[in-house]
């Protein structure tokens, strides 16, 4: 679904990550991690287009990514990003006026459909300030879906929600991902939601600018010899 | 033996054999109760002892900040060349030592920066700052996006311009009306002041007609707007921009230019023009006042007067200025707030940047104006 060949991503001269190798097969639930400042924004930010890679290709669903248009992808970005002076209605609502010709009674029962399918039903004209993070981040869901995409990109769908609403959030994208054959893209460094939901990963180190593991998890964490790699999963170990 | 004694702790010096010598602390050892008199402390390591211990056996509570200025105590006098060691620390007390003085140095996650020249730096934050500041990359990006809104109207966000005109034009019509009303005014008494002399009173109704409608009228209802409206562009796209609202947009198919810069340029284009026509009505209107107060003219003649002196171009000339106006603070607001970065503290520069670059392209812009007029004897 998602392929990157010979990828370096950077900003200006300055390179981030370099040559990396990965594909992202189509149904699959998929993390890019790495400690804080390893690249891995930078990274996801070429996936969804919002930066220029320095050198090599990032293909989608076999097609190389697409300036204008439709876009062929959702994003949840970390904050939510919901646009502030517009109801939860009006965010989804946005891409649907936007890119179809449906009448307005046609998109109104879609937007309404999508913010029942995250679980904010009833909050159609609640401004994101009306509401909690863990919610925002739902909304967030629900305009990213709102043209029907086969692939989802999330940054830090768990940072600085509680666990209980960090799990609910996780159901969600395991539901998405079952029930649509959603393929997800997420970059997190929530472990419990990576042994959750995440069926395949890579690994970026910023020092090394590459990737340093990659498979499933747990396997990385269990059988993996690389230092940093069982720091990350384990690191409890580290603390001990 | 010297003594030191502060409200919940104490500390004395013990002379021991062979020039060593103890600071034996006791009670509790906190930041608030010692830090005042820490200097008194210090003067108890002297004169310098060939060892000197401190004995914290008597110490029942020591905190994070008391630790440190015992640590750096101790290492002063491990720097002059005698030797040192803290002993009789106990439970919470050791507890703290260790969290702050035993534990190994623990190396930063990435290297440090290396050090480098004023010149060297001095040019890399100029280079940061033309990157940053992207402002050619905004005046390409607009070409191709009106390009693009010639081609199809529609990529333009129509819908977002009577909201905007609302808060641009209507919102600031007051401030607009009470600053123009009031210039109009001080102009007139100026004006009166000296035509009196020569008893040419009327000829105030030409001079503030004039100056009005040409210059002041323009001149501050753009200073407003531009406090107001360009301010407040740069505010809320710097904030979408941080809250990486631009970057949704963007995934979302959206052209930020499109949406957001085009709908701001368009409504100070119309409003600027409007709310200027109406501050040189409340601007003529002061000058009325004074003249009517000040110099028995009657409302009448001095409308005539206005009438006589003030032709339908200097009133054009004024608002064709504002179009202008209205581009170069709109542009400008749109473009600091679109490359403002660094949460709170870089919208607040885009927002102080957008407003004092605007009113210096006011400047410039009028004064262009006014040479142009001159030259082509407008």
């Amino acid at each position: 679904m998602v392929e990157a060949e010979h990828l370096s991503v950077g900003y200006g001269d300055s390179v981030v990550l370099e040559n990396l190798d990965f594909s992202v097969p189509r149904g699959d639930v998929f993390a890019i991690l790495g400690g804080s400042g390893s690249g891995k924004s930078t990274l996801l930010r070429a996936l969804i287009g919002l930066e220029e890679p320095l050198r090599g290709t990032i293909r989608i669903a076999g097609e190389a990514l697409a300036r204008e248009g439709p876009p062929a992808y959702g994003v949840l970005f970390q904050s939510g990003a919901l646009f502030g002076s517009m109801t939860l209605a009006e965010n989804v609502t946005l891409p649907l006026a936007k890119w179809t010709t449906l009448d307005r009674h046609a998109i109104d029962a879609i937007v309404r459909s999508k913010l029942r399918l995250v679980g904010l039903e009833g909050f159609e004209n609640h401004l994101p300030a009306e509401i909690s993070g863990g919610m925002k981040k739902r909304a967030g869901i629900a305009r990213a879906l709102a043209l029907d995409p086969s692939l989802l990109f999330l940054d830090e769908p768990s940072a600085g929600l509680d666990p209980v609403t960090s799990a609910e959030l996780d159901d969600l994208i395991v539901t998405l991902n079952t029930s649509l054959g959603m393929t997800t893209v997420l970059v997190t460094h929530e472990l419990r939601s990576i042994f959750a939901i995440v069926k395949h990963c890579i690994m970026v180190d910023g020092r090394t600018r590459t990737i340093i593991a990659r498979g499933d998890p747990a396997a990385l964490r269990d059988q993996s010899a690389d230092p940093q790699v069982r720091a990350f999963f384990n690191p409890q170990s580290r603390a001990a | 033996m010297t003594d030191h004694c502060e409200p919940g702790f104490r500390v004395e010096r013990i002379e021991l054999q062979d020039g060593r010598a103890e600071l034996r602390f006791g009670g509790q050892l906190r930041f608030r109760q010692c830090f005042a008199s820490w200097q008194s402390v210090r003067r108890l390591v002297r004169p310098p002892a060939a060892h000197l211990a401190f004995d914290l056996s008597g110490v029942d509570t020591l905190d994070g900040a008391a630790t440190a200025l015992l640590l750096d105590l101790r290492d002063e006098v491990l720097a002059a060349g005698s030797t040192a060691e803290i002993v009789g620390a106990h439970g919470g007390v050791r507890a703290m030592l260790d969290l702050y003085g035993s534990h190994p140095p623990r190396p930063s996650l990435h290297a440090p920066p290396a050090r480098i020249g004023i010149l060297d730096q001095i040019g890399r934050e100029t280079l940061t700052l033309v990157r940053e500041s992207r402002g050619l990359d905004f005046i390409g990006d607009v070409v191709v996006a009106v390009a693009k809104a010639i081609r199809a109207p529609g990529f333009v966000n129509w819908r977002e311009l009577p909201r905007l005109m609302e808060r641009a034009g209507a919102d600031s019509l007051p401030i607009v009306l009470v600053i123009n009303f009031l210039v109009g005014l001080v102009t007139a008494f100026q004006a009166a002041i000296q035509l009196k002399q020569f008893g040419a009173n009327i000829f105030v109704a030409d001079l503030v007609g004039l100056s009005v409608t040409r210059e002041l009228a323009p001149l501050m209802t753009a200073i407003i707007v531009a406090g107001r409206s360009g301010a407040a562009f740069s505010a809320e796209l710097g904030t979408m921009r941080v809250s990486e609202e631009i970057d949704a947009l963007r995934t979302l198919g959206l052209d930020p230019y499109g949406f957001l810069v085009f709908p701001r340029v368009i409504t100070l284009l119309l409003v600027l023009p409007l709310l200027t026509i109406l501050a040189d009505v409340i601007g003529i209107a002061g000058g009325i006042l004074v003249a009517m107060l000040g110099l028995d003219i009657t409302a009448n003649a001095y409308l005539i007067e206005t009438q006589k002196a003030v032709g339908l171009w200097d009133v054009f000339s004024g608002c064709l200025k504002t179009v202008f106006f209205g581009l170069s603070i709109a542009l400008i607001a749109c473009q600091r707030g679109l490359a403002a970065g660094g949460g709170a503290e870089g919208v607040g520069r885009a927002t102080t940047s957008a407003v004092v670059t605007s009113l210096f392209a006011i400047v410039v812009v009028d004064a262009i104006f006014t040479v142009l007029f001159n030259a082509f004897g407008l």
